[in-house]
Order: structure tokens, then sequence, then C-alpha cells
């Protein structure tokens, strides 16, 4: 089966950006106070335990940043098509899961579905009941009633295989930490008692508890609708699959969009001062004093209406939805830029006036070369501080806005609009509560790594403030 | 004093006139009246005429900066940027897509936002800093600890959580108070309660975070150290001596916000169906009514600025050091 790859602006951003982190991983390797600091947070448990998690929900999004479209089969002689649906590696892994498609709400571990239907029974005739699902438990058979007892046979299997892949990879871990000397237990004994470096006890710890989780889940995920179906029948579970990017891209390439803006205006207006300081003190008044969700709604109206009069832009609803999102990472990077950039500018105010500034001034070193060379490397913790920290903000925001209908196009998947459509469905009797309940916890867990590693990164970069 | 108030007013003009010029740039030069008559219409019926008398109707059919069809002083003042953004400063923000005045309709429902937000506001502002002075009063104790993780935990959830859950649990299961809805006078309080709690609880994570570290930081201080050193209890130096330092960091949150309480919540009005600003906005922006959201933006930044002129008048009333420079 042939396919053509697909190249969505928001993918290339995400690559751009994993390949800017590795770039500046390299650039911190090569300077030892930043090294130290990043050194302090991988000291810190939480720190690590948060970024463990994250880096699970990034790859997630990494998986679904690669986009193709499968060949269509035509008959030999016909020009080549394409299928119009744009599908991404992860579609390609959980193909079981976007796939087997219900006809509507079923609960979790659900083998029948939640609306009572006609049925034609042989000989009978057409009896009301809760149909059998197509595919949620099939595997049962007859013996519907035994889904707690098959459910728990195969989490424990699953489980039992997680114990034996985490013990897999604690013993790698372990025998790089060790001596070197020998397959002995020195490795073990330092994790045990945290006297590495990194602090390995909390990442393998929370690795193995992300394994004794996702393994049985997605063994589960074959077999049953592990967090029931939607209104269309959709599982819930691909959904949340399918957020994790968008919260993602939100949190991510806003920072990309605002990072030179806020960096660059901010150091030019405290190094120059006069005019441009003015200048740009009023620019960011300005965009400031309007409230930040009206500005983006207003905004993304404009930005709707320009969309809506240009169809002929798009091949692909994929490519809309993908722009909308896009567009909306700038909006929402300009309208949060003024922030860091004042920080910036004040901290900038304050080393131009070191002696060591005005020693480089005096030997006649040009001004963009003190900028890059001494104000940039020296405002690098609170660049950091502020970009983990705004992440999660960020992914909140998405979920309100979304709700508002000023966020991602409504055919994204996203927590944002998944939490819309789950509000409605609170209203029904009897309650769908487990789209709700999947896109909390979801969306609960990512948002508090996100906090916990900020806090790591705060203490370790500036350890003044508690 | 006065001198200073009246040039911090003047200071606001130019920050008025740019925020102005933005949403004047935002909803008329990036799309054309034409694509929004577009947009309104709908595709069916997208005709020539229908455009020209939806423009007609609504006075958008004028030039946008400069008249030519006119003279005098016309030319600047029939055009879409006079009637349109310039008439603001008045106090003239023309009419909804409805046909009501929007001046008007942001009187009337002024009121409701403000019997939301205020309560919410001083109830917040009392439970936050007793909830931080707490804290920093078992600061390095297990309390403290808990007391963060839980703050952590709290900030992480998302607001939308706070209100679906909490309309949920109190109003459909345990029928405690109406779902939604407003009513007036006395009566009034049913209807407010739920949503006042649930603004309330989804702010303190956040807010007790950020005063027990500006708490944490003025103990850190010396004169902290000094007061304990004569053997002041510690109650009464966090009372009187810390609370009273942290006043300023304080003050700045309050005050700011005291002007956004007229711009009301958004997303807890429009669930509770409480008709306030918040839920004229988001009606507004779902149903897209520019001239509504051009409106909103312009009060919004208005309000913003009052507070920060109120911000700064306040900490000359505060911190004598602080001059009016």
């Amino acid at each position: 089966m042939g396919f053509q790859v697909v190249v969505l602006w928001s993918d290339v951003l995400v690559w751009l950006l994993l390949a800017a982190g590795l770039g500046f991983g390299v650039l911190i390797a090569r300077s030892p106070p930043l090294l130290a600091a990043w050194r302090r947070v991988g000291a810190n448990r939480v720190g690590m335990a948060a970024a463990t998690v994250l880096l699970v929900f990034i790859g997630i999004g990494l998986l679904d940043s690669l986009h193709y479209r499968v060949r269509l089969d035509g008959k030999a002689g016909e020009p080549v098509r394409y299928g119009i649906e744009v599908r991404s590696l992860l579609d390609a892994l959980a193909t079981p899961l976007r796939t087997r498609n219900e006809k509507t709400y079923s609960a979790p571990f659900a083998t029948r579905l939640y609306a009572k239907e006609s049925i034609d029974v042989p000989g009978q005739g057409s009896v009301r009941d809760y149909p059998r699902l197509k595919f949620g438990g099939a595997h049962l058979g007859a013996n519907e009633n035994d889904v707690a007892a098959d459910a728990g046979f195969t989490a424990l299997r699953a489980g039992v295989l997680a114990l034996l892949l985490w013990l897999v990879l604690a013993g790698g871990v372990a025998a790089r930490v060790g001596d070197g000397t020998a397959v002995d237990a020195s490795g073990w004994r330092k994790i045990w008692r945290g006297e590495t470096a990194l602090a390995w006890d909390a990442v393998l710890a929370t690795l193995g508890l992300i394994l004794l989780a996702a393994l049985p889940l997605f063994w589960l995920a074959s077999q049953y609708h592990v967090f029931g179906t939607d209104k269309v029948g959709q599982d819930v579970l691909y959904q949340i699959l399918k957020s994790v990017r968008t919260g993602l891209i939100i949190g991510l390439v806003t920072t990309l969009v605002m990072l030179p803006m806020a960096v660059l205006l901010g150091i030019v207006a405290g190094y120059f001062r006069g005019w441009i300081d003015d200048l740009i003190q009023y620019v960011y008044t300005v965009l400031n004093s309007i409230p930040g969700v009206l500005l983006i709604a207003a905004a993304v109206l404009m930005m709707q209406v320009v969309i809506d009069t240009h169809p002929q832009w798009f091949s692909t609803a994929a490519e809309r939805a993908d722009l909308r999102l896009l567009a909306l990472c700038f909006i929402l990077g300009i309208t949060s830029w003024t922030g860091l950039c004042r920080l910036l500018r004040g901290e900038t105010l304050k080393l131009r006036e070191l002696e060591y500034i005005q020693a480089a001034q005096a030997f006649g070193v040009s001004n963009w070369r003190i900028i890059v060379r001494h104000i940039l490397p020296n405002l690098m913790h609170i660049v950091i501080i502020s970009l983990v920290m705004d992440f999660s903000g960020l992914v909140l925001a998405e979920a309100v806005l979304s709700y508002v209908g000023i966020g991602v196009d409504p055919s994204m998947t996203s927590f944002g609009t998944m939490i819309n459509n789950a509000r409605l469905e609170l209203g029904r009797e009897p309650v769908v509560w487990w789209s709700l309940a999947a896109a909390f916890t979801a969306m609960f867990v990512l948002v508090l790594a996100a906090n916990l590693f900020a806090d790591a990164v705060r203490d370790a970069f500036d350890p003044r403030a508690a | 004093m006065l001198a200073y108030i009246f040039r911090r007013l003047l200071y606001a003009i130019p920050i008025l006139v740019g925020v102005n010029l933005i949403t004047f740039a935002l909803f008329f030069v990036v799309n054309t009246p034409d694509d929004m008559a577009r947009m309104q219409l709908g595709v069916k019926r997208v005709t020539p005429e229908a455009i020209q008398k939806w423009k007609a109707e609504r006075g958008y059919d004028k030039p946008l900066l400069f008249n030519s069809a006119v003279s005098g002083r016309s030319t600047v003042t029939e055009t879409i940027f006079f009637e349109k953004s310039a008439r603001m400063f008045v106090g003239d923000f023309g009419r909804a897509e409805d046909g009501r005045d929007i001046a008007r309709e942001i009187g009337n429902r002024m009121g409701p936002s403000l019997a939301i937000q205020l309560p919410t506001f001083v109830l917040g502002l009392f439970v936050t800093i007793a909830f931080a002075l707490t804290l920093a009063f078992f600061r390095a104790t297990a309390v403290d600890f808990w007391g963060v993780v839980l703050c952590v935990a709290m900030m992480s959830i998302s607001g939308l959580f706070y209100i679906i859950g909490g309309q949920y649990l109190v109003a459909k299961v345990w029928r405690l108070v109406p779902i939604s809805g407003f009513g007036d006078g006395l009566d009034a309080w049913r209807f407010l309660i739920l949503p006042v709690v649930i603004g309330v609880v989804g702010g303190i994570g956040s807010g007790t975070r950020w005063y027990r570290t500006i708490f944490l930081e003025e103990i850190s201080k010396d004169y902290v150290r000094t007061a304990r050193a004569k053997g002041l209890p510690e109650t009464l130096i966090l009372f009187r001596h810390v609370l009273r330092n942290g006043m300023i960091p304080i003050l700045t949150q309050v005050v700011v916000a005291i002007p956004s309480l007229f711009m009301g919540a958004l997303v807890i009005e429009s669930f509770f169906g409480i008709p306030g600003l918040g839920s004229y906005t988001i009606e507004a922006i779902q149903s897209q009514d520019f001239a509504v959201v051009r409106s909103m933006v312009f009060i919004g930044s208005l309000l913003y600025i009052v507070g920060l002129i109120l911000t700064d008048i306040s900490y000359t009333l505060v911190d004598p050091r602080i001059r009016f420079e």
C-alpha cells in the first residue's frame, strides 16, 4: 500500500521545535552555569517524575505529527489517487481504536449500547433492548457477563508484561549507573538510595507506573472501549490521544512565536533606552491593556472570516484546521509576549549598568556583540523559567477558548472540544460521564506534570524564589 | 497629587488611541466590510445588492479613512473610522446586529456582572490570603508542604471543570440551588451563590501560592528577625508586620482587578445564564456580532487603564516613600 507524505505547517514547526530543543541542549552542555542549573533540575525527584510524564505526552504528540495520505486502490494504468483523509503515524498505530466505531454512546467496558433500540429477535419479532456492541467485548461471544473476569485477566497479563519490561529497563539503567566493572548490585544500590546525580529513582518509579497503566490499557483497548464511546460511537481513548497533540502545539508553538519578539524587543528597549524604549513600552502597554480573551476573540473572529472567504487555499479539511490552529498560536503568542518582554527589559536595564558591560563598551565592543555575548546569556534563566511556567497556562487556555468557540477548529480533537461536547452529555438521563472524566483526567495529568516540572526548573534557575 | 493624577490621565489618552487603532485595523482592514457582510448573510443569500443593503443599514458603506465624495470637515467625519471607532470615545457604540443600542445594553448588564464578581472577588481575596497566611505560619512543616501540593493540584484543574462539576453536583444531583438563571432583588442570592463559590474555589490554587510567596519573602527580611529577637509572638509578627508590608503586591492585584469586575466572567456567566457583560460578550463572539465585540474591547481596555491609574495612586497612599514622580 503506497502513501503520500503530507507535511502540515504545524508538523514543520513541531519538528523544528524539537531540533531547536536539541540544539539548545548542545548549547547548554557548553555553558557551565546553565548546565549546573539543569543538573539541579535533574536531581529534583518531583521534577524528574514530571519530566518523565511530559516526555510520554510529547512522544504521543510527535507520533501524531507525522502525517500521510493513503493511496486508494485503483486499476492499473489509472492515475494514482490518494485518500482525502490525512492520517498520522499515531492513527496507524491506533487503527483498531480509530476504525472500530459503534453506533452511539456506550459506557466503559460495556458490551451493549447505552440506548435501547428495536432489535429483531428470531421467533419473537421486534424487541426493544440494548443492542450488543459491534466491537466492544465482541470476542466474549455469548458469555458477555464475564467482562470483569476477562478484563481482569487481560489486565493482569499485561501488568506482568509491564513489570518484566520495567525490569529490563531498570536493569539497563542500573548497569549504566553502576561502577561498570561487572554486573553487580552497585547500580541498584545507588539508585535505591537516591545517590545518582540524576534522580533515576523517581524516573524509574514513574516509568513503572506509566507502564503498569499503559500496557493493560492498550491491551484492553483492542477488545473493549476502555473509556467508552461518544455520541457518534468513536472511542474516547482515541480522542484523548489525538487531543494531546493539539494541547502540546498550543503550548509549545505559541512560545516559539512569542519568544523571539519578547527577547528582541525586551533587550533592545532596556539596552538602548531613549525613544526606542518609549516606543516599545507604548506598544506593549497598548497590547496589554486590551483584555486577553477579547483580543484573542477579535483576532480569531477576523481570521475565521479570512478562512471562510478563501476556501480555495486548502486542499483538505485537515489543512484548514491546521492553519486555524497555527493562527491561534500566533494570536496567543502576540497577546502573551508582553509579560516576558517587560521582565527582560527591567533586567537588561539592571545589567547594562554593571561594570563588565561598561568595560566592554569602553573597549569599543559593538552594541550587538555586547547584547549577544554578555546580556543574552545572563537573561537566559528568566527566559527558561517563564517558558516552562507559561506552558500549562496555555494548555488550560486552549480548553476555555475552544469552549467559547474561538479556539481550535471544531473538527479538530482537543481537550476543549471534548469538554464542550461532554457538557451536554451531563444533562442527559441517564448521564454520560465517561468522556468528561477521561478528558478531565488526561488534562489534569498533563497540566499537573507541566506545573511540577516548571516548579523544579524555577527552583533550579532562581534559587531565591521559594 | 492632583497634578500627578492629571498627568497620568493624559498618559492614558495615547494608549486608548492605540487600542482604538488596533481594533480598527483588526475589524476593518484585515477584513473589509464586504467580507463581514458575506459572513453575516451566509453563503446562499450573497448577492451584490444584499451586501450593499447590509452595509448601508449598518453604516459600513462609507470609505475607511477619507471620504473624497464630500467636502469640508465631512471628509474626515463621514468615514467608517470616525463613525465606528472614534465615536467610542464619547460613549457612542452604535447598534448590535439585533438592532439594540450597545451602550444601553452594557449599562443594563453591568449590574448582574458586578453582583457575581464583587462577592467572588472579596471572598476570594479573603480566603486566599487567610490560606496563604496559614501556610506561611506553618512554613517548612507538613502543613505547608501538603498545602502547596493541594494548591498545585487545584491550579492544574481547568476552570471549566470546576464549573461543570460544581453545577452538576450542587444543582443537578443535590438540587440545592437552581441550575441557572438570574433573579432581581433579594431573591437573586439563590442564583448567585453557586457561581460565586465556584469562582472562589477556582482561584484558590494560584492565588494562595502567589500570596504565600510574597509572605515568605517578607518573613525572610531583617525587620522580621528584629521583631522576633524582641520576643514578639509569631502571630503578631505575621498579622502586624508581614501582612502590612505584603500589602503593596496585594494592592496591585486588588486595584487592577476592580475595574475588570465590571467586565464579568466570560465562562461562568454563560454557564449559569447570568445576563451580564461576560455572557453578552460570549453571545456576541458566537453570533459574530462585530460591533459588540469591538465595543467590549474598547470598554475592557478603558477599565484596565483606569485600574492602572488607580494602582499608581494607591501605591502612594500605602507607601509614602513612593513619590509622585
